[in-house]
């Protein structure tokens, strides 16, 4: 009722009849994109996402070329790149920008505009019980700034000294001064003021999120009710609200220092190519590191939670079984965002930290490992004499566990200083984090999409594309990560152009080519699962229930292709958790039905 | 049901309205911002090479127009709640919108004092962190400004009636609040010397 109440005392013509009839009179701009419906934002939001995760994944497939075959050419490359790939080469400099580019592009653009984007505009409202987002306008905004914020990233490619070069964290001094490289001269501002308009974007669908998942729950939908996607959600947006800001501020002093001659990060360093000091004076370079990883680890969190959300849902769903530890599910999620904010810098022991100071660092961060072992524990003793059903949603979800699981363990090894020295900036960095939050969200998501999409086109998704999109990329995460373990064990340093110089390295030509031919069979997997996207919205099987996977939350209770506002009649009330699966002989009982006389409280 | 209909205001008398809540959450993220800004002060402070520069005096008459600002917008959210005194309340916003005019012209003259003692970008670290978190401030007041407007010219349409407070409560909100992180910014560069 609070929705209704909060809905109506804003809209000066009344909406109240708009929803009971349906009868919007939507042209196509404001239907498909000037659109302030959540469930279209979040249709939009994930379609961008997908066409950038595709580019992001392109630029890996680019470089595992350059990694894999350091000696070969492909002439082809040049036909398309042009100078970028003189010779069928990959050239320095724009390998440099490629790996930059997938980095800030997987992780801004795909893993948190295309996840939570994507997932908290679903279903935050149709979870919560909400007509839509506290403020719709906000939220349309928050797509649009992320869109000019992608087109201004995707432009920096054709500027003819090519895009940002100096890695997804853009460290200065590197990245403050054009001399030093090509990619720092106006690729580097583009980097600066797409992510700044990012930043705006992600605090504009962060408010609305918390917002509307304190204020307009409906009725009988207490927060303990809540099923863990929304928590997942909710802690999410706040980490997002309160580190963004912190980038921000990082991004702006540095942009002062490239264009303004301030010295917040630069000091009186030599530059080869002009064989001069540069004019500034007593900069640290350290203090951006402390304001960029301020953001960096919670964005880690930022990408990993509704993964994690998510996982939980489907795995209670389609194991026909309650979440095991529903309370210590949320508090591990409350107490893995308290701690992100308390452990940035173990991004930098091999910065100067005083090894003093790294040690309490040391120690919150292997803190993180008990509410991550809750979880796992969780999911296990979930699927634990579950009758499973293996969706393709399932799959992806029980595949995120497993994911977590073996890039979560490498986190222990990473996150003691002394190991951290000899591991930092090797391959065994890459493949930790790239199994852990990279591979293992992307499962997230992919579970996320193949579960909800029916609710977002009223059609399923093949399921047998699906379980071939599955084993091949959870073997082909595998295969290219769990060797690069080794790699850095012996000490292959990550972000070179060229490994194959040193003869201690040369033993890994093979499973440097093993690995780029894996990367490419998965990516063009990929395509194939965004083949099954378009081609299922237009000839999936058609739905022919509301509820097709038997599922106990809100979302399931409204048509199958539900209008702007949720639900024709009124917003149905909550009257129990989200879990009841497999109770008192039934298979599952809605949160909508009244808990009976004879029924014990969950 | 019944009962939440029978009482005029429904839940919401309980319940804080979502739009006011989103706004607590954004200044939240504006307090994590200007927190980075002044915890990088601080960590450049302690190193070598820093020199401390003083705060133009004009300050004092901005932090002077900025509070006075804060009473006539709470005033004109006053006057809002009281129906009948809706010309007082287009006067107030007047008012404050002139302030906060005001304040930003004040903090643009003291900082042209500074630019003329020689206080450049290049020439002082605590300098340039002065002109950005200052800055940076001005630019949310600016916005303020801009909300007021926005809130004044709706006072007078005619076309549309607004009876709810809703609106100018939020713009009061963050009017409060960019003066509150005026003290504080005076106070912190005032302390941390």
């Amino acid at each position: 009722m609070s929705n209704e109440a909060v809905l109506h005392a804003h809209a000066a013509t009344g909406h109240a009849e708009h929803h009971e009839h349906h009868h919007h009179h939507e042209s196509f701009i404001t239907k498909y994109i000037f659109s302030q419906d959540h469930k279209m934002i979040s249709k939009q939001f994930l379609v961008t996402g997908i066409v950038w995760a595709i580019l992001g994944g392109l630029m890996s497939v680019l470089f595992r070329l350059q990694l894999g075959y350091p000696n070969e050419t492909f002439p082809i490359l040049e036909d398309i790149l042009g100078k970028w790939a003189k010779g069928g080469k990959i050239q320095p400099e724009f390998y440099y920008a490629l790996v930059t580019m997938h980095g800030t592009v997987l992780v801004f653009f795909v893993l948190t505009a295309g996840l939570s984007g994507t997932f908290s505009n679903l279903l935050i409202p149709l979870q919560c019980g909400a007509r839509d987002m506290a403020s719709p306008f906000l939220n349309m905004l928050s797509y649009w700034f992320f869109f000019i914020s992608s087109i201004i990233m995707l432009s920096s490619f054709f500027i003819e000294t090519g895009a940002a070069s100096g890695g997804w964290t853009s460290y200065p001094p590197l990245s403050a001064i054009g001399d030093f490289s090509e990619g720092s001269k106006a690729g580097m501002d583009c980097w600066l003021i797409s992510m700044a308009l990012f930043i705006v974007s992600a605090l504009l669908g962060g408010l609305n999120y918390i917002a509307t998942v304190l204020n307009m729950r409906t009725k009988g939908l207490s927060m303990t009710k809540l099923p863990l996607t929304i928590w997942a959600f909710f802690f999410t947006a706040v980490l997002g609200v309160l580190s963004f800001p912190v980038l921000l501020s990082g991004a702006i002093l540095l942009l002062f220092d490239r264009h303004l001659g301030t010295s917040f990060y630069l000091s009186d360093i030599f530059v080869s190519k002009t064989q001069t000091a540069l004019p500034n004076e007593g900069g640290s370079a350290i203090l951006y590191q402390h304001l960029f990883w301020f953001l960096g680890h919670p964005e880690v969190y930022i990408i990993l939670l509704p993964a994690m959300g998510m996982a939980s849902e489907i795995i209670s769903t389609n194991s026909r079984k309650p979440i095991f530890g529903y309370m210590a599910m949320v508090g591990s999620l409350f107490a893995i965002c308290i701690l992100a904010f308390l452990v940035w810098a173990h991004h930098m022991f091999v910065t100067g930290l005083n090894p003093f100071l790294g040690a309490f660092f040391v120690l919150l961060t292997l803190l993180i490992a008990v509410p991550s072992a809750i979880k796992v524990f969780n999911w296990l003793t979930t699927l634990w004499k579950g009758n499973i059903r293996f969706t393709p949603a399932m799959l992806f979800a029980i595949g995120f566990v497993s994911l977590f699981i073996s890039g979560g363990l490498t986190g222990i090894y990473l996150g003691n200083s002394a190991l951290d020295y000899q591991l930092h900036d090797t391959y065994f960095v890459v493949a930790h984090f790239h199994i852990v939050m990279g591979v293992a969200s992307m499962f997230g998501m992919f579970a996320g999409i193949y579960h909800w999409y029916p609710k977002m086109f009223g059609r399923h998704l093949n399921h047998t594309l699906g379980y071939i999109h599955f084993w091949v990329t959870i073997c082909g995460a595998y295969l290219i990560f769990w060797p690069m373990h080794y790699q850095g064990l012996a000490g292959a340093p990550r972000r070179y152009y060229d490994i194959s110089n040193w003869h201690f390295l040369k033993g890994f030509d093979g499973l440097n080519q093993f690995i780029s031919t894996v990367a490419l069979i998965v990516f063009a997997t990929q395509l194939l699962f965004v083949f099954n996207y378009f081609f299922s919205m237009y000839k999936g099987r058609r739905l022919t229930t509301k509820n097709p996977w038997g599922s106990t939350t809100l979302e399931w209770t409204t048509p199958i292709n539900p209008g702007h506002g949720n639900w024709p009649g009124e917003i149905p009330e909550v009257h129990r958790w989200a879990y009841d699966y497999s109770k008192d002989g039934r298979d599952f009982i809605p949160q909508t039905e009244p808990i009976g006389a004879e029924e014990s409280h969950h | 049901m019944n009962e939440i209909k029978n009482s005029p205001l429904g839940d919401r008398g309980k319940k804080i309205h979502p739009h006011k809540f989103a706004m607590w959450v954004a200044l939240a993220s504006i307090v994590m911002m200007f927190a980075g800004l002044t915890s990088a002060f601080i960590v450049k402070s302690s190193q070598a090479g820093w020199q401390d520069i003083e705060t133009p005096s004009l300050f004092i008459y901005s932090t002077l127009v900025i509070i006075i600002s804060s009473v006539t917008v709470q005033m004109a959210v006053r006057a809002h709640k009281q129906r009948e005194k809706m010309s007082k309340y287009r006067l107030y916003i007047t008012i404050t919108a002139f302030l906060g005019a005001l304040f930003v012209a004040l903090q643009f003259f003291g900082f042209s004092n500074l630019w003329t003692q020689g206080i450049t970008f290049r020439s002082s670290i605590s300098g340039s962190f002065l002109y950005v978190i200052i800055g940076l401030h001005a630019l949310h007041v600016i916005g303020g400004v801009a909300a007021l407007l926005v809130t004044f010219f709706r006072a007078f349409s005619r076309r549309e009636r607004v009876y709810s407070s809703v609106g100018i409560e939020i713009v009061a909100t963050y009017w409060h609040f960019v003066d509150l992180l005026w003290i504080y910014l005076v106070l912190f560069f005032t302390l941390i010397k």
